[in-house]
Order: structure tokens, then C-alpha cells, then sequence
């Protein structure tokens, strides 16, 4: 009995340890870079350079519009493969998982090429445009994760009664939908918006290639020629990263607080 | 003209025809039960005057107006729906207050409404909480509310009471009926429950395989069934196999003993098998009365359901069950003992299509 209880104590502690020692060590690094003592000086350091201030910005200000164009795109189709065509739900499955499959790096060559600015739509010929490029690319990069946390959120309410009930009370289709269906998916839309903005932070291939001030491509930059600030950036990541996890649960917990009684 | 029409209506999903040729006239403010099993297209029914579904072909009018081919919302019909549907997110006055709002109402008439259907459903003190704070019988009185609140034309109920409890299902079927006829609203009521279904409406109409088998007041399908089918889903029956004697006389022989119905077997031949029905409370176990029938046989089977002793009596190869009501003083009788059962002849059923067995 006793033996059973350790194993998986076991493999906890060494699942554990296999990531919070690097990141500690990163951690511990990151305040080195005063000689002989700690301190949070790499930090300081990153905060008061303009670059970080203007790539954090630009890549939070990108994040919160591929979060708008995703709710708008992911959670009127949702609803409607939940509520009309739930058979070709195995198929909107299949399309949403193909950004897991290619590369970011193909996705946004094949963009190069069809929007250049020799192509017919030379949308990486304005800076404003290239953003708009990107935007779309982060939101076909968040559409596995912000799909399934929306059909999730769907599965779980009767998305058809309520319809129809809210139809019978003489609802039209944008009522239902914005007064009835996304109230009420309202923290699986959330969880989605809290995975796209970490995704988004994060992400360097299109960026950097698309040749955009993002927060990646900075922190690449920041890696190749700095010791100590990388490892601080890192750490900023993380947290970035675990403030939304932490936030998708936060909201979460709320939710199942409020949630009906069964 | 009635109040709700229907006309030849009909659906079908693909080869599967699911209603076939429904005709039916509701007058205003009457309570119309559609009963039958799972499967008999009377939710399909309810929903194409709801207007969730198109039918394939016929015409539904409301008030004078065909609106076969109206969209929900713009039927002015109230739907209360199995699993209550309210709305998770709002509180139970914005429940209520929805289809007000919906409909561009000010905002001191719906208050005024919210509370007057919250006073009627018996639940005024609720308005503030949320939908998951209230029980499933509260949340169903809410539903209503929520229908009734627009002043609908027509009030539609599937299986509403299905989800709750025995006790409250009771209950809660003479609250519906009350405020309905207090009301005035025209209703059509979709149930499986035929008890349900006999003691709640003015009319039922019994439907099987999509097709109606009989539309009649409670009193008039309970004991005037049409069909074999009417018969044995809307009450208990008992159907006994005998061989006829004399047609036109109704003179029948039950496991060699002879009996007589008021009707006559129409076309059925001497010595020809024929199905004959009765109703457990059609028969005693007293002595028959003159010009009354009766049948010996031995008590198979005696089944204590509290006011009522049911009484499972077999003659061969037939059996009949029946009801006594429970007397104290009287003890029922012992399995094995011999007994004599009586019913009037009146009380034999023959049904449509059921003359031949």
C-alpha cells in the first residue's frame, strides 16, 4: 500500500524538479549581474530600455486585436456547428488543428509570397497592413486553442433550448447571440482570450520574418547580445505567461462558483 | 373559425415520415394535451407551431393568420421547455423580463409585468436571485412566468414536468391548469403521461407512428377508445381472446365460458377468434347482477397499492386483472382461492380494427 503511495509521490518530485530547476537557475542568473552580490539590476535594466516598453506594447496591442478578430470569428461559428451542423464538426475540428500541424515558419512564407509587394494584394507593403497580416496569422496560430475553449464552453449549455427558447421570446439572431449564447461562454471565451495573449507574446517566427517590432523577435535579440537580461526576460515571460494561466483560473473558479446546481 | 388551426400538416426528414395528415381546431383559451409515446411526433407537432421546425407540407393558422412559414420569434407563441431553459446568466427577473425587453418595452412596464407573473407563479420574493439558486419546480414556475410575460397568443409546454418529481409534478400540473384558465391562454401540452395528459386538459389528442388515433374530451378517450391502440396506451386494459358465437348478438365464449357484449362484432363469423377489452375497475368480484356477465377462474396474483388492491384473476388463457378498493374490514383474497368475476356488458370493449385476434 505504502509502496503504491511513493511511486507516484516519486515521479511528482521529478516531474517537478525537471522544470522548476532551470527556471529557478534562470532565475538565480538573472540576479547576478551586480558583481559578488544579488540584485535585481538586469531587471532594471530591461524595464528602462524604450525597446522593451515598444515591442511589450506593440506585441499586448496585437494580442488584444487577434483576441477581438478570434471571439469574432471562432465564436459565431462554434455556435453555429453546435446549433445547426454538428455533423461537420469533425471536419471545423480537423481546420482548427492544422496551425498545431504547419510550421509557423510555412504558414508565414506562404504569406510572403501571397502578399508581397509585387503580389496583387501587396499587404507587407505598409507597416499598418503587415499588421494587419499578422494579426491574422496570430489568430490562425490561436485557433486550435481558442476554437476548443469556445466548443468546450458550448458543450456545456444547451445552446439549442436556449435558443429557442430566447427565440420564442421573439429574440433575433444577434440578441441570441450576444445576449444570451456569449454571456454564457463567457469564461471559455476568456480562457481562449488569456491562451492567445500568452501565444502572442511569445511569438517570434512571423514577427521576425514579417519583420515587425514584436516582444519576440526582441527577446531574440536581447539573448544574442546580452548575459544577464535574457534570463531576466525570460522570468518576465513566465510570469506573463503564468499571470493568464492564472487568470483562466481565477475566472474559472467564478464561474463554477455561479455554476447551476445540478 | 377556431382560435389555432392546423391543417393537413405533415413532416418528414428525408424518407421518414415523422407526422402525417394532423388536422386539429383549438379553440381560444382551451388546454389541448397531445399524448402519446416516444416517437409519435407530437414533440414535432409542437414545434412547427412553435415554429422550430417547417412542415413538409399543411398550414398553420393563429388567430386567422397562417404563419407556417413565420420565424419563432415572430409568432407570439410562449414556449416552456423540459429542461426549463432559463437563461443561466440573468437573474430570475431578467428572465422573466426578456421578451419585454426584447420587445422595446419601457422599463417601468416590465418591472410591473416581472412582478405581476412572479406574484402569479407564486414566487415573488425570487426577482434577484439566479436561475441555479431556485429548485427544479421553482425554476420550471419561472419558465412559465417567462413565457406569459409576453402575452403570448398561444402557450406551448413540452413535457414540462418531465424532470421533477412525483410530488411536485402533481402539484405543479394543477398550478398550470389554474393559471391557464386564469389567464384564458390558449395551451397545447406535450406529455407521455396519459394521467397527466386525463387530468389537466379539456381535449387529448392521442397520437401514434405520427398518425392521431383519436381526439376527445378526458372522459370520452378513457372510455370510449376508438382503437386498440387508444385502449391499451390510455389507462390499464385487459384484453381477453375468445371465440365468437353470435355476431350480431355480441355472444362470445372466454376459455369455453360465455359471455356478451352491448356491441355487436361486426363481420365476425361463429367460431372465429375475436379480442375483447375491460377495464380493471369495470370489474368485481362480487356476484353478478342480472343480465350482467361472469367469468370463474383463480386468483393468480394480488397486489397491495395502498387504496387500491389489485386482483390478477386467470381462466385458462385468459386473465383478468381488476381493482377493489381497500377495505380494512375486508381482507383481500388469498392466492389460489376460486373466485367469480362480474362486469356488465357495456363494459366490454370492442375496438376498431380489433374484432379478429
Amino acid at each position: 500500500m505504502k509502496r503504491a503511495r511513493i511511486g507516484p509521490w516519486i515521479a511528482l518530485t521529478l516531474g517537478t524538479l525537471y522544470f522548476i530547476v532551470p527556471l529557478i537557475a534562470t532565475f538565480e542568473f538573472s540576479l547576478r549581474m551586480r558583481r559578488g552580490e544579488y540584485s535585481f539590476d538586469a531587471y532594471r535594466v530591461v524595464f528602462a530600455d524604450a525597446r522593451f516598453q515598444a515591442t511589450f506594447g506593440y506585441s499586448s496591442l496585437l494580442a488584444l486585436a487577434t483576441i477581438i478578430v478570434g471571439v469574432l470569428l471562432v465564436v459565431p461559428t462554434a455556435y453555429w456547428v453546435n446549433l445547426r451542423l454538428p455533423k461537420l464538426r469533425p471536419v471545423i475540428e480537423f481546420i482548427t488543428l492544422l496551425p498545431l500541424v504547419i510550421p509557423a515558419i510555412v504558414l508565414v512564407f506562404g504569406y510572403l509570397r501571397l502578399y508581397n509587394s509585387e503580389s496583387w494584394l501587396p499587404m507587407t507593403g505598409h507597416e499598418q497592413a503587415t499588421d494587419l497580416l499578422l494579426t491574422f496569422g496570430y489568430v490562425t496560430l490561436a485557433l486550435p486553442y481558442m476554437y476548443r475553449a469556445v466548443d468546450n464552453g458550448l458543450r456545456a449549455i444547451d445552446v439549442r433550448t436556449l435558443t429557442e427558447a430566447a427565440q420564442s421570446l421573439g429574440a433575433g439572431w444577434p440578441t441570441i447571440l450576444f445576449r444570451v449564447i456569449l454571456p454564457n461562454v463567457r469564461v471559455a471565451v476568456l480562457s481562449g482570450a488569456f491562451l492567445t495573449f500568452a501565444i502572442v507574446i511569445g511569438e517570434f517566427t512571423m514577427a521576425a520574418l514579417l519583420n515587425r517590432p514584436a516582444f519576440g523577435p526582441y527577446l531574440q535579440l536581447i539573448g544574442a547580445n546580452r548575459a544577464y537580461e535574457p534570463s531576466a526576460l525570460a522570468i518576465i515571460a513566465f510570469a506573463v505567461t503564468w499571470a493568464c494561466m492564472g487568470l483562466i483560473n481565477l475566472v474559472g473558479r467564478g464561474a463554477r462558483t455561479a455554476a447551476p446546481a445540478p | 373559425m377556431a382560435f389555432l388551426e392546423i391543417d393537413h400538416l405533415r413532416k418528414a426528414f428525408g424518407q421518414i415520415t415523422v407526422v402525417e395528415d394532423f388536422n386539429l381546431a383549438i379553440e381560444r383559451g382551451e388546454f389541448v394535451s397531445f399524448l402519446g409515446p416516444s416517437g409519435c411526433g407530437k414533440t414535432t407537432t409542437l414545434r412547427m407551431v412553435a415554429g422550430f421546425e417547417s412542415p413538409t407540407s399543411g398550414i398553420i393558422r393563429i388567430d386567422g393568420k397562417d404563419v407556417t412559414e413565420a420565424k419563432p420569434n415572430q409568432r407570439n407563441v410562449g414556449m416552456v421547455f423540459q429542461s426549463y431553459a432559463l437563461f443561466p446568466n440573468m437573474t430570475i427577473a431578467e428572465n422573466v423580463g426578456f421578451g419585454l425587453k426584447v420587445a422595446g418595452r419601457p422599463a417601468g412596464e416590465i418591472k410591473t409585468r416581472v412582478e405581476e407573473m412572479l406574484a402569479l407563479i407564486k414566487l415573488p420574493q425570487v426577482g434577484g436571485r439566479y436561475p441555479y439558486q431556485l429548485s427544479g419546480g421553482q425554476q420550471q414556475r419561472v419558465a412559465l412566468a417567462r413565457a406569459l410575460a409576453i402575452k403570448p397568443k398561444v402557450l406551448l409546454l413540452d413535457e414540462p414536468l418531465s424532470a421533477l418529481d412525483a410530488k411536485i409534478r402533481v402539484s405543479l400540473r394543477q398550478e398550470i391548469r389554474q393559471i391557464q384558465r386564469e389567464l384564458g391562454i390558449t395551451a397545447i401540452y406535450v406529455t407521455h403521461d396519459q394521467e397527466e395528459a386525463l387530468s389537466i386538459s379539456d381535449r387529448i389528442v392521442v397520437m401514434s407512428q405520427g398518425r392521431m388515433e383519436q381526439v376527445g374530451t378526458p372522459f370520452e378517450i378513457y372510455n370510449y377508445p376508438r382503437t386498440r391502440f387508444v385502449a391499451s396506451f390510455v389507462g390499464t386494459l385487459n384484453v381477453l381472446k375468445g371465440q365468437v358465437v353470435d355476431a350480431a348478438a355480441g355472444k362470445v365464449t372466454i376459455d369455453g365460458q360465455p359471455i356478451a357484449s352491448a356491441s355487436h362484432l361486426n363481420g365476425a363469423k361463429p367460431g372465429e377468434a375475436c379480442s375483447i377489452a375491460l377495464r380493471p375497475e369495470a370489474v368485481s368480484l362480487t356476484d353478478p347482477t342480472s343480465g350482467a356477465n361472469s367469468l370463474q377462474g383463480m386468483v393468480e396474483e394480488v397486489s397491495f397499492l395502498g387504496s387500491v388492491v389489485r386482483i390478477r384473476v386467470r381462466f385458462g388463457e385468459n386473465a383478468i386483472s381488476l381493482d377493489t378498493f381497500n377495505k380494512p374490514s375486508v381482507a383481500p383474497p388469498a392466492w389460489g382461492t376460486k373466485v367469480t368475476v362480474s362486469f356488465a356488458r357495456d363494459a366490454l370493449l370492442v375496438l376498431d380494427g380489433a374484432e379478429a385476434a
